[in-house]
C-alpha cells in the first residue's frame, strides 16, 4: 500500500521543527516572557512588569554607551571588512600557482573556533607579552614601557575589538564575493576594457554594481554576526576598560547571567531585534532590487 | 578606418601543446568586411580576441593602420568589439550601455546625448533608450550592442559570432542589417563565424580557418568554387563536395553539379531530352557551361525533399567507387521523382571536376581521372 506522501513529508520534517522549536523558539518565548517580567536568578516568582525594563535600561548610561559601542563596531567592522573582501576576491580570482593554498588560508579564521583565534590575539595584543609591542620597541618605535596598551585604553580597545573580528568575518565575506564575481560573465569585463574603461572604472561601475545583489548578503550576514555576537569582545577586554568596548550582548550578558537580573538581560538582547529585522528587511529589499534590475 | 596586418601570429596556450592559431599572415583592406570562418577549435576566436588585445599573442605581430598594437591596451588600439553574447552591462538602460564607451574614454559630456542619439538612430532603438537590456529581444540586445560598438567611431570593427544566439527567422534579417549597416559605415570590420552561409552572404573576403592554420583567403565565390583544400573543399557547401580517392589524386564535385544527364547535355539531340524531361525542367545549356560531361549512373539510396530542391543520397555502381557514399542536389523544379535503389543516368561536366593531391589534399591542376 502506498504510504501518504503528505504524511511521510510531515514526518521526516519533524526532527527539524523539533530542533527548531526546542533550541532557538523556546529560549527565544522564554526570553520574551523574562523581558516583560521582574524575573532574577534564584527566585521563583513571576510578575508582569509591563514596558518597566525597557524603560529603566534605556535610561541606564551604560546600556546607552553599550548601543553606541555596538552601533560603532558593528558599522565599522562592517566597513573594514566589505573593503578588505572585495580586494581579496579581486586578488583571488584570477587564475595562479597555489591559489587554492592561499584560498584555504584565508579561510582558516573563519574555520578555526573563535575562542581559540581570540585567545590568540589576546595574547598578541597582551599588555606585557604583546609581540606587536615588543616588534615596536625592537624597532625604536616606541620606548620600552612607552607602548601603547592595545586593550587597555578606550580607543585602541575599540579598534583591537573592532579589527580581532573583522579578521574572524573577512573569509566568509570573501567566499561571498568571490562567487559573486565568479558569477559575472567574463565578457563583461572584457567589453568594459574594450570600452576603454581601466581598473577603477570597471570595478566601480560595472563589477561592483553587478554584486550588488551578493554584496548585500555579506553585509547583511555581517551586520547580523556582529551584532549579535560577543565572543571576541568577551575574550578580549570583557566590556573594558570602563565598559568603553561592552557592545549589547556582552552587556546582556554580564547584567542578565552574571548580574543575576535575567529580566534586564532578556530586555537588552531582545532590544536589538527590532532593529535587526528591520536591517534585513532593507537589506533583502536592495538584494532583489539590484537582482531584479 | 584602418588596415588590420597580422603577421606570423601563433599563441600557444599551455606550452608543448599545438598552438590554438599557428603562424597566421592576414591583411585586410580598407573598408573591407573579412569573415574569418572555421569549425569550432579553429582559432578564430583566439585571432580575434588577439587583434582586439583580450588574448596576448606567444608571437607574431598585430598591427593596426600601420602601427604595431601588440603593447597596446585593448582601449588604446581603437577598435570596437561584439561579443557573441553581447555583454551588455544589465544593470544599466540602453542609453547608458551605449553611452559607457563615451565615459570611459573621457568623451565630454555635453557629446554623450547626440553621440548616444546618432548611434541609437543609425540602428532604429531610439525608442528603447530607457530600457534595461533584460526587458530587450535577442535581436534588440545585438542592435543595442552595435549601437554601443560604433558610438565612438572605432577604426575596426570586431564581431564575434553576432548573429549565433538569434533564432533563424531573425538571423536572415539580422544578417541582412548588418550588412546594409556595414554599407553605410564602411568600416573595415572582423567577422568571426562558423557558419558557412553567413560567411558567404556577408564577407567581401573569406579566411578559412582550420587548426590554426589559414587554409584559404579569397571572396566567397572563390573559396566556395575553388577550394584550395579538401579541407575547404567539404567545409563549404551543404552537402559537403563529393570526394573520390583514388592511389595519388582526389577528385571533387559538388552536389549541385551533379545532374540528370538530360540537364547538362549541350549536344544531345532535342527529342532524346524531351522523351526523358519536361522541356519546363531544362536549363538552358550555355548556363551550365561548354566542354565535355562525366557521364556517372547514380544509383539512388534515399532522398530528401527540401521543398526547394531535392538531395539524393547514393553510389556510383559502375564506376571503380561503387562503395563510396556520394551525393546530387537537384533544383526541385525538376519534376521528376527518384525510387529508392534506382539507377539513373546522371553526369558532371568536365569542368567542375576539382583535383586534390592524396596525401597533402592540396588543390592540383586538372589530369586524367581513372573512373573504372
Amino acid at each position: 500500500m502506498a504510504v501518504d506522501d503528505r504524511k511521510v513529508g510531515v514526518f521526516m520534517f519533524l526532527p527539524a521543527v523539533a530542533y527548531i522549536g526546542l533550541l532557538i523558539g523556546a529560549p527565544l518565548l522564554l526570553a520574551v516572557l523574562y523581558a516583560f517580567s521582574d524575573a532574577r536568578i534564584g527566585t521563583m516568582g513571576f510578575h508582569f512588569v509591563g514596558l518597566e525594563n525597557f524603560r529603566s535600561i534605556l535610561q541606564s548610561p551604560s546600556f546607552r554607551a553599550a548601543l553606541r559601542n555596538s552601533v560603532v563596531f558593528t558599522i565599522s567592522a562592517q566597513i573594514i571588512v566589505i573593503v578588505a573582501s572585495s580586494i581579496l576576491s579581486i586578488a583571488l580570482e584570477p587564475a595562479f600557482h597555489g591559489r587554492w593554498f592561499v584560498r584555504l588560508l584565508i579561510l582558516l579564521p573563519w574555520v578555526a573556533p573563535i575562542s581559540l583565534g581570540a585567545i590568540g590575539w589576546k595574547w598578541i595584543l597582551d599588555s606585557i607579552y604583546s609581540v606587536i609591542t615588543w616588534v615596536l620597541v625592537w624597532a625604536h618605535i616606541f620606548k620600552p614601557y612607552g607602548a601603547p596598551m592595545w586593550l587597555g585604553e578606550p580607543t585602541l580597545a575599540m579598534a583591537s575589538v573592532v579589527l580581532v573580528h573583522s579578521w574572524r568575518l573577512i573569509p566568509f565575506s570573501t567566499v561571498i564575493m568571490l562567487a559573486g564575481r565568479t558569477s559575472i560573465p567574463k565578457e563583461i569585463p572584457e567589453a568594459a576594457a574594450i570600452d576603454g574603461a581601466g581598473f577603477w572604472r570597471t570595478e566601480f561601475l560595472i563589477n561592483i554594481p553587478m554584486m550588488m545583489p551578493i554584496i548585500s548578503v555579506a553585509v547583511l550576514f555581517g551586520t547580523i554576526f556582529t551584532f549579535t555576537d560577543m565572543t571576541v569582545v568577551y575574550i578580549l577586554t570583557a566590556g573594558g576598560p570602563f565598559d568603553s568596548t561592552q557592545v549589547l550582548p556582552s552587556l546582556a550578558f554580564a547584567t542578565g547571567i552574571q548580574g543575576s537580573d535575567l529580566a534586564a538581560g532578556a530586555a537588552i538582547s531582545l532590544f536589538l531585534v527590532p532593529v535587526l529585522i528591520l536591517i534585513a528587511y532593507f537589506m533583502l529589499r536592495a538584494a532583489h532590487r539590484a537582482e531584479v534590475a | 578606418m584602418a588596415v588590420v596586418q597580422i603577421r606570423n601570429l601563433t599563441k600557444v596556450f599551455k606550452a608543448g601543446t599545438l598552438g590554438a592559431v599557428n603562424n597566421i599572415n592576414l591583411e585586410t583592406k580598407e573598408g573591407e568586411f573579412l569573415v574569418l570562418l572555421g569549425p569550432s577549435g579553429s582559432g578564430k576566436t583566439t585571432l580575434l580576441r588577439m587583434i582586439a588585445g583580450l588574448e596576448a599573442p606567444t608571437s607574431g605581430e598585430i598591427l593596426i593602420g600601420g602601427t604595431v598594437v601588440n603593447n597596446l591596451t585593448p582601449r588604446e588600439r581603437g577598435i570596437a568589439m561584439v561579443f557573441q553574447s553581447y555583454a551588455l552591462y544589465p544593470h544599466l538602460s540602453v542609453r547608458e550601455n551605449i553611452a559607457f564607451p563615451l565615459k570611459a574614454q573621457k568623451v565630454p559630456k555635453e557629446q554623450h546625448k547626440p553621440k548616444v542619439e546618432w548611434a541609437a538612430g543609425l540602428l532604429g532603438i531610439e525608442k528603447l533608450l530607457d530600457r534595461k537590456p533584460r526587458q530587450l529581444s535577442g535581436g534588440e540586445r545585438q542592435r543595442v550592442a552595435l549601437a554601443r560598438a560604433i558610438v565612438r567611431e572605432p577604426r575596426v570593427f570586431l564581431l564575434d559570432e553576432p548573429l549565433s544566439n538569434l533564432d533563424a527567422k531573425l538571423r536572415t534579417s539580422a544578417r541582412e542589417e548588418l550588412d546594409e549597416f556595414h554599407q553605410r559605415i564602411k568600416t573595415t570590420t572582423i567577422y568571426v563565424t562558423h557558419d558557412q552561409v553567413e560567411a558567404m552572404a556577408l564577407g567581401d573576403r573569406i579566411v578559412v580557418l582550420h587548426q590554426g592554420q589559414v587554409r584559404q583567403i579569397g571572396t566567397p565565390q572563390e573559396v566556395y568554387d575553388d577550394p584550395a583544400d579538401t579541407f575547404v573543399a567539404t567545409f563549404l557547401g551543404s552537402p559537403p563536395m563529393n570526394l573520390l580517392e583514388t592511389d595519388d589524386v582526389i577528385v571533387g564535385f559538388r552536389p549541385e553539379r551533379f545532374l540528370p544527364a538530360g540537364l547538362i547535355a549541350p549536344w544531345a539531340p532535342i527529342d532524346e531530352v524531351t522523351k526523358t524531361l519536361k522541356p519546363e525542367n531544362l536549363l538552358p545549356a550555355d548556363l551550365l557551361g561548354s566542354g565535355n560531361r562525366i557521364p556517372l549512373r547514380l544509383l539512388v539510396e534515399h532522398s530528401e525533399y527540401l521543398g526547394s530542391e531535392r538531395v539524393l543520397y547514393g553510389k556510383l555502381p559502375e564506376t571503380r567507387f561503387r562503395d563510396k557514399p556520394v551525393c546530387a542536389r537537384v533544383s526541385s523544379s525538376v519534376l521528376e521523382t527518384y525510387t529508392p535503389n534506382t539507377t539513373y543516368d546522371f553526369a558532371v561536366p568536365e569542368h567542375e571536376l576539382k583535383f586534390f593531391d592524396a596525401k597533402t589534399g592540396k588543390r592540383i591542376p586538372p589530369r586524367p581521372f581513372p573512373w573504372q
